[in-house]
């Protein structure tokens, strides 16, 4: 396979005409790191923009900046630091999860793949933070949508349509998204001992207070003691979490009252900024699941579903590990290996018309043989396949990584 | 304003169109045909622009509008979508040959489930009636144009309102969990639900602002949230604009993101203050209204912060509301600020484009040129935090000649936005008031991938069609992939 590593935007433009005169699939990608997720490609080359890096503009007092795709994650987030900002939905890093190494993650990569972590039921996904988007489509035209204001309704948000399409409808060559500023303190609650129906209640109630909780999640007890913390992994019972955040003196008041609210439900304790932040890490980075390639599920699901929805899995699966985060709102699911579907059907089914769940991670046999992708209704197939078909008409862009009908190549 | 040219073929049938509709929508008076009847919808919130629909329709089920859709698109009718009307930028314009296809009657909210923090409702459903709806239990939905009394959540969703609180909640998209829509060959879908993020494209998210023209929205699923604790809002007089613009920046910049912070100039100042009587002071250039909310602590805290700041960039006057009332009152007067200006003037035209905040001395300053070279005065509200501009223009429509000229200068703002880097609108909407300026801000290519996407949905061009783009495209040319340079290979398209 041919790898074109592009270190100038002209380059993308020679690399299109290339595959477009010749009908050629292109894998486009940043660092790889996520590159494992979704239908394994069949592709002529490999388009790498991770030596496309950069800041482009930084303003910090107007919440917003611009920076080449393949800039690295880790990178932007230590600029940001130096100015008390932060990209405000947690963007998370799979690459360990998926057998990469650690921090190789690039903009490009989160934004394509619309990737948040655990504070997204609060400050929302990586998608509501993309304001533009600069590149090519697949008709090898420039291409660009959005801006760099926060407030802009001109024209189609077609930011939404790059924004978790895994490069499959446009090359990103630079992002422009909103940033904000980093909470001066950071605490979380912990609640020890619950059940999963029992620990769904507590979050609700916690993430519907007043208080301002920015992330809850649940571990039960086999996934809690792997965690590095020892007040997560010491008592050997199930974690419930609350993440509180802000200027000092409301989160220390706020983390009061949510330990008293909580104090109903179970026992509680506190953890402070560092051990918080790797908490956080771990439950974002789904760290629980790193090692060998036993399938991994991502559901998402009203959370009100989600014990019931878990109990159904587990009931199947003995051998299946989990644990909650978006306050039961997403479920992560490690089924034991040599499942013919790898799980597909049960997972599917038990979600069955109320959400949707990913494979995020298996064996490249396994993301041949099923849609790691959840199947769409018909009637949204066609409209995707027609949005397909106005960006990127001869399919040269990520073909079929994630629907099969997408993975014909060529426009015949 | 051309519209594209009505179609004589399809208003010689139209008895025989009024007809089958009613076969269709059977409850009396549901498809109104008579000129007194129709003049009910003839424009929307942009009154400058008025056009009498051909027929206008008033469904009541989700299946009945599948049936409008499919029987319209089967006759090459075209259809225009329309909530409450309330859209400042002509977006629910009637067309002279389509159908007005009115939602009101979709008026109930269906479900309020605080187990996923959601509301199911259906289009109809004012925006104000979704806070009212959960208000009792400490929840509100977040979301808050002016014009929440009257705006509908299905036109919300279809232009992706703001309001003065999206500079920490967002907009309507970033507070969307679902809809029901049907597209114009009558499918009815579903996106999204009580859960989060998309699968596969994200088009819960492009339907989102797309002003009526991919599908009709027909259910619509929001976050609610819980009601803060406390709020409170303070006011800061400048002696001038961009001592108040340097203000905004310095508070985002030290960390702290109001609920709301608004700005208003003298013009704006004096003619809320004389309007309601919310006790601004009128000895200083611009006024900035802060809000903060959360628990009593934090806000304690951030005044403190915002009144060092204040004094830092020479503020003259500052004052926290002390009870609830006083809070309603600050908010009364910026609230009021349109009729405010509307009372000072026989006509006003309310422009919407965003800008980077740290162009904004350079914008206030060639508004006040191209207000002496236009000769009519301006007034500017402002949505200081996210840098959205409200220039309201005054004029008198009955002078001949001073509409064209009020358009004239609003363009020349909107132009201005684009050129320091901003946008033509923050949350008003294309519609068909900066139709004409979109080659302002894209390209002829970064155009016709916009209405690539419209022909995913909407492959005849029959939802809406005038709106948003100066160029209308056939489906067929957009998907070629070479146009040989100079020719026009469909001269008979219609341009405006």
């Amino acid at each position: 396979m041919k790898h074109s590593l592009i270190q100038s935007e002209d380059q993308i433009q020679d690399v299109l005409d290339w595959a477009l005169a010749g009908n050629h699939g292109l894998a486009v990608r940043g660092n790889g790191s996520k590159s494992s997720i979704g239908r394994p490609m069949a592709v002529a080359a490999e388009l790498d923009l991770s030596g496309l890096s950069g800041v482009e503009l930084y303003e910090p007092a107007e919440l917003v900046m611009k920076a080449k795709a393949g800039s690295k994650l880790s990178e932007v987030k230590a600029i940001l630091l130096q100015q008390g900002q932060q990209l405000a939905f947690d963007p998370p890093d799979y690459g360990p999860l998926l057998g990469e190494d650690a921090d190789q993650g690039t903009l490009g990569g989160v934004f394509s793949c619309n990737l948040s972590g655990s504070s997204r039921v609060k400050a929302g996904a990586a998608r509501d933070h993309l304001l533009g988007v600069q590149g090519y489509t697949g008709r090898g035209q420039p291409f660009v949508t959005g801006s760099r204001v926060m407030k802009n309704v001109t024209g189609y948000d077609l930011c939404k349509l790059v924004a978790g399409s895994y490069g499959t409808l446009a090359i990103a060559t630079s992002v422009t998204f909103k940033v904000l500023p980093r909470p001066e303190k950071t605490r979380t609650v912990l609640v020890y001992d619950l059940d999963p129906a029992t620990a769904v209640r507590a979050m609700r109630d916690g993430i519907s207070s007043v208080h301002e909780v920015s992330a809850a999640a649940y571990l039960p007890p086999g996934i809690a003691a792997t965690s590095d913390i020892d007040y997560a992994a010491g008592p050997g019972t199930s974690v419930l979490l609350l993440k509180i955040e802000g200027p000092g003196p409301s989160a220390e008041f706020r983390c009061e009252a949510i330990q008293s609210l909580m104090s109903s439900f179970g026992k509680v304790e506190e953890l402070h900024g560092h051990n918080s932040e790797k908490i956080w890490n771990f439950i974002g980075n789904v760290t629980a699941f790193v090692g060998g390639d036993a399938p991994v599920w991502k559901l998402s699901l009203p959370p009100s579903m989600a014990s019931s929805v878990l109990k159904k899995i587990m009931e199947e699966q003995p051998g299946a590990d989990y644990f909650l985060d978006w306050a039961g709102g997403l479920a992560w699911v490690r089924l034991p290996e040599g499942l013919e579907d790898g799980g597909a059907s049960l997972v599917r089914g038990a979600i069955s018309e109320n959400g949707h769940a990913t494979l995020i991670r298996s064996s490249e046999t396994l993301r041949h043989r099923i849609d790691p992708f959840h199947p769409l209704a018909p009637a949204i197939t066609k409209i995707n396949r027609r949005i397909k078909d106005g960006f990127d008409p001869q399919n040269i862009l990520n073909p079929g990584r994630m629907y099969l009908d997408q993975e014909k190549v060529g426009s015949d | 304003m051309l519209m594209p040219k009505p179609d004589q073929e399809v208003l010689a049938k139209r008895s025989y169109l009024v007809e089958e509709l009613r076969k269709i929508v059977k409850a009396e008076g549901s498809v109104i045909d008579d000129t007194a009847g129709l003049r009910a919808f003839e424009c929307d919130g942009l009154s400058a622009y008025r056009q009498l629909p051909m027929i206008a329709v008033l469904p009541e089920t989700v299946s009945e509008i599948s049936e409008i859709l499919k029987f319209c698109a089967a006759e090459k009718v075209n259809v225009v979508p329309r909530g409450a009307g309330t859209s400042l930028s002509g977006g629910a314009l009637p067309l002279a040959d389509g159908v007005l296809l009115g939602l009101g009657k979709f008026n109930k909210i269906l479900e309020v489930d605080y187990d996923n923090r959601c509301v199911v409702t259906q289009p109809g459903v004012t925006n104000l009636a979704i806070t009212d709806a959960v208000k009792a239990d400490g929840f509100y939905y977040a979301p808050d144009p002016s014009s929440q009394i009257a705006c509908t959540i299905g036109g919300n969703v279809a232009e992706n309102s703001g309001g003065v609180h999206c500079l920490k909640y967002g907009l309507t998209t970033n507070n969307l969990l679902g809809v029901e829509m049907v597209t114009m060959d009558g499918e009815v879908i579903r996106l999204g639900g009580k859960h989060l993020d998309a699968e596969g494209y994200d088009l819960l998210g492009v339907i989102t602002g797309s002003e009526g023209l991919l599908a009709v929205i027909t259910e619509v699923t929001v976050k609610i949230l819980k009601s803060p604790e406390h709020v409170s809002a303070q006011l800061i007089g400048f002696p001038s604009s961009e001592q108040a613009g340097d203000c905004v920046g310095k508070i985002i910049g030290a960390g702290i993101i109001p609920a709301g912070m608004e700005m208003m100039d003298r013009y704006a100042i004096h003619a809320a203050e004389e309007f309601c009587h919310a006790g601004y002071p009128l000895d200083v250039e611009a006024l900035l209204i802060v809000e903060l909310d959360g628990p009593k602590v934090e806000i304690e805290y951030y005044t403190q912060q915002i009144d060092e700041i204040a004094k830092s960039c020479g503020a003259v006057e500052s004052r926290s509301s002390q009870s609830e009332e006083e809070r309603m009152t600050f908010w009364a007067g910026r609230k009021a600020a349109f009729p405010a200006v509307g009372r000072i003037s026989p006509d006003y035209m309310c422009m919407d484009g965003t800008i980077p905040r740290s162009q904004l001395p350079k914008v206030l300053a060639r508004m006040n040129e191209l207000s002496k070279h236009y000769g009519l005065r301006v007034a500017n509200v402002f949505h200081a935090g996210d840098g959205n501009l409200h220039p309201l223009i005054l004029f008198d429509a009955n002078i001949p000649g001073e509409l064209e000229k009020c358009e004239a200068f609003g363009a020349d703002i909107l132009k201005l936005c684009v050129e320091v880097g901003g946008v033509l609108t923050g949350e008003h909407g294309v519609g068909i008031e900066k139709r004409d300026l979109m080659g302002e801000m894209f390209t002829e290519e970064d155009l016709k991938q916009q209405q690539r996407l419209k022909c995913a949905f909407d492959p005849d061009g029959r939802l809406n069609p005038g709106k948003v783009f100066p160029v209308l495209h056939r489906c067929a040319e957009l998907g070629k992939m070479h146009v040989h340079n100079g020719e026009l290979p469909f001269p008979d398209i219609p341009r405006f």
